[in-house]
């Protein structure tokens, strides 16, 4: 499985508020969630997102409540991926049970601008920046984890087993 | 190598003798919560399962406290159709306003929770019932959605910090200046992936409330849960109510932990959390001068009754400044009807505060109470991002319900103790 798009870049501590925040948390719609995504610190954001794009964060992506509809929102805006050097432990959980894949990879953190246009591939961890010609490699999933992401997400998981 | 409390109680719930920081189990659950934000997404999930009914009618708990009582057309929908699911598989503890509160504050006040339970919430907050001495912490609608079809759960099994407090706090410091000094001390991502142990002397002197604030805010400093020692207090509170049968765990001498720190109680003084961060954190006495237009008194962190009562003893006979608004938000029901037979309610309204119903409210920008741009509260809830109580360009400052009650006479951030 490989992503490939442009980055947008953000700094740490993002929070479920900004990524989508609660005034907009009456409705589950995938759709309507997405067209309100990271509103509150990146107005262009929506705009700007194109399918298989990717977000670069630094540490604590993700913090603050337990909403799913943050991981639901960032994929449904297109995202095919979210790089940070952490998560905060239950985005990190939502977007493995939801199918967003994520990475964490200081290095790539640090080194990836935005803009820059990325390639990632999944099986190996291997994250290749082409505007600048750079390879990082990403902690890859542990087993378990693996698992759950090739039954493509914990609702088949749990079905299957 | 001995285990942590936390890594006790999981080993436990996963049939295991012995478990590590890191590794990867499946534990069976006491219990499953959700609310009226998580819980549609969840059912959607569910569905997807091929499952009938829930693994345990009576372990599973959903409290519409969000956007309740519904403030407006598609709360209104979501609500329905978790009110639909709750009657449809027999849910025995899912809550409808006039009974239900704050889950955080409900939960226990049920006695849903008990020393030694294993339990899941969609809802980040869930850390709360570690003050029972319990492991309890937050997940994803997804994760709810196979709890409820399966009673289990996966995690990875946390590393801990231990917190050893000491001495005795001061008049007008409690629990939520405990928690707001060591997020300010370890950051909102301090204890990242781990279990928050807090032990030592100095607990003899923090009531199950305080406890409840303290354990409430683990999530602000990343935490997967924080955990109290079950002591004679807890057993008491446990006694007065739960019937179910409690199990204690206690860390091993020889756990190991990946920090420990120091706080002495007693060289606390209260504490303000100022934008956007929880750990953005100034002693009162250097917190200068910060005019408010709100003042908000209650939520999961800081609506029991010893915080109303604290408040109304500083609010009692006085008024509110001018131009100010005062809103009072008891946890729950019970709490409420508590307030109101101490008098607290009267004194509060007499300042000129208003009293809402339980409800999540104002504390995650949802209803009853929502700020305009460049308007600034100050709020005895848990969390001050950008846009959490409003506008993205109004402002949230974290206190304790003392400072808070102090301010809402003052107009401005102000110290319990230069009120007379
Ligand atoms: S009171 Fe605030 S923090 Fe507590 S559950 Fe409600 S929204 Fe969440």
């Amino acid at each position: 499985m490989k992503a490939m798009g442009k980055v947008f870049k953000y700094g740490s501590n993002v929070d479920t508020d900004v990524i989508i925040p609660a005034r907009y948390l009456n409705t589950s719609d995938v759709k309507e969630l997405a067209s309100h995504c990271m509103e509150d610190i990146d107005a262009e954001f929506v705009h700007k997102v194109k399918d298989g794009d990717i977000i670069v964060a630094d540490k604590n992506f993700g913090c603050g409540s337990s909403r799913e509809h943050a991981p639901l929102a960032i994929k449904g805006a297109g995202i095919s991926c979210v790089i940070a050097t952490t998560f905060a432990r239950i985005f990190y959980r939502n977007a493995i049970n939801i199918g967003l894949p994520i990475l964490e990879c200081p290095e790539a953190v640090e080194k990836i601008s935005a803009g820059d246009e990325i390639e990632i591939d999944f099986d190996n961890g291997v994250i290749r920046n082409k505007t600048k010609n750079e390879a990082y490699q990403a902690q890859p999933f542990p087993a378990f984890i693996k698992e759950i992401i090739a039954a493509d997400g914990l609702v088949k998981y749990v079905a299957k087993s | 190598m001995g285990m942590t409390m936390t890594q006790k109680i999981l080993a436990a719930h996963a049939g295991l003798d012995k478990v590590e920081a890191g590794q990867l189990i499946t534990v069976n659950l006491d219990l499953v919560l959700g609310n009226d934000v998580t819980t549609p997404v969840a059912l959607k999930e569910f569905d997807k399962m091929g499952v009938t009914e829930v693994f345990d009618k009576s372990k599973v708990a959903i409290v519409p406290d969000h956007f309740t009582p519904n403030k407006d057309i598609k709360s209104a929908e979501q609500c329905k159709l978790i009110r639909e699911f709750a009657y449809d598989k027999d849910i025995e503890n899912y809550f409808e306003i006039g009974e239900m509160g704050i889950e955080h504050g409900l939960i226990p006040e049920k006695g849903l929770v008990v020393p030694g339970d294993v339990v899941i919430g969609a809802d980040s907050h869930t850390c709360t019932y570690g003050a029972l001495g319990a492991f309890s912490t937050g997940i994803g609608s997804t994760d709810m959605a196979a709890g409820m079809a399966t009673g289990k759960g996966w995690f990875k099994v946390p590393g801990a910090l231990k917190f050893v407090l000491t001495g005795k706090p001061k008049e007008w410091v409690s629990g939520k200046d405990v928690i707001l000094h060591i997020i300010g001390m370890i950051g909102v991502d301090g204890a990242l992936y781990k279990s928050m142990e807090f032990v030592g002397e100095g607990l003899q002197h923090l009531s199950m409330d305080d406890r409840f604030s303290i354990a409430n805010m683990a999530i602000e400093a990343g935490g997967k849960n924080g955990i109290f020692p079950v002591d004679d207090k807890t057993l008491e509170y446990v006694k007065e109510h739960a019937t179910k049968p409690y199990k204690l765990y206690e860390a091993d001498e020889d756990a190991v932990y990946d920090g420990v720190y120091e706080v002495d109680l007693s060289q606390l003084e209260p504490t303000v959390a100022f934008p956007h961060l929880p750990d953005n954190v100034r002693k009162i006495s250097e917190v200068g001068d910060v005019k408010i237009d709100q003042v908000v008194i209650g939520s999961c962190t800081n609506g029991r009754i010893e915080d109303l009562r604290v408040a109304a003893k500083l609010l009692k006979d006085k008024k509110v400044a001018k131009g100010l608004r005062v809103i009072i938000f008891p946890v729950t029901q019970k709490v409420y009807l508590q307030a109101m037979q101490e008098g607290l309610l009267e004194t509060f309204i007499k300042a000129g505060a208003v009293v809402s119903t339980p409800t999540c409210g104002p504390c995650l920008g949802g209803h009853m109470g929502i700020l305009a741009k460049g308007e600034r509260a100050l709020a005895t809830t848990n969390r001050n991002f950008v846009g959490r109580m409003g506008h993205p360009e109004s402002e949230v400052y974290l206190a304790s319900p003392a400072v808070a009650a102090a301010s809402a006479l003052t107009g401005k951030i102000t110290n319990p103790r230069d009120i007379e």
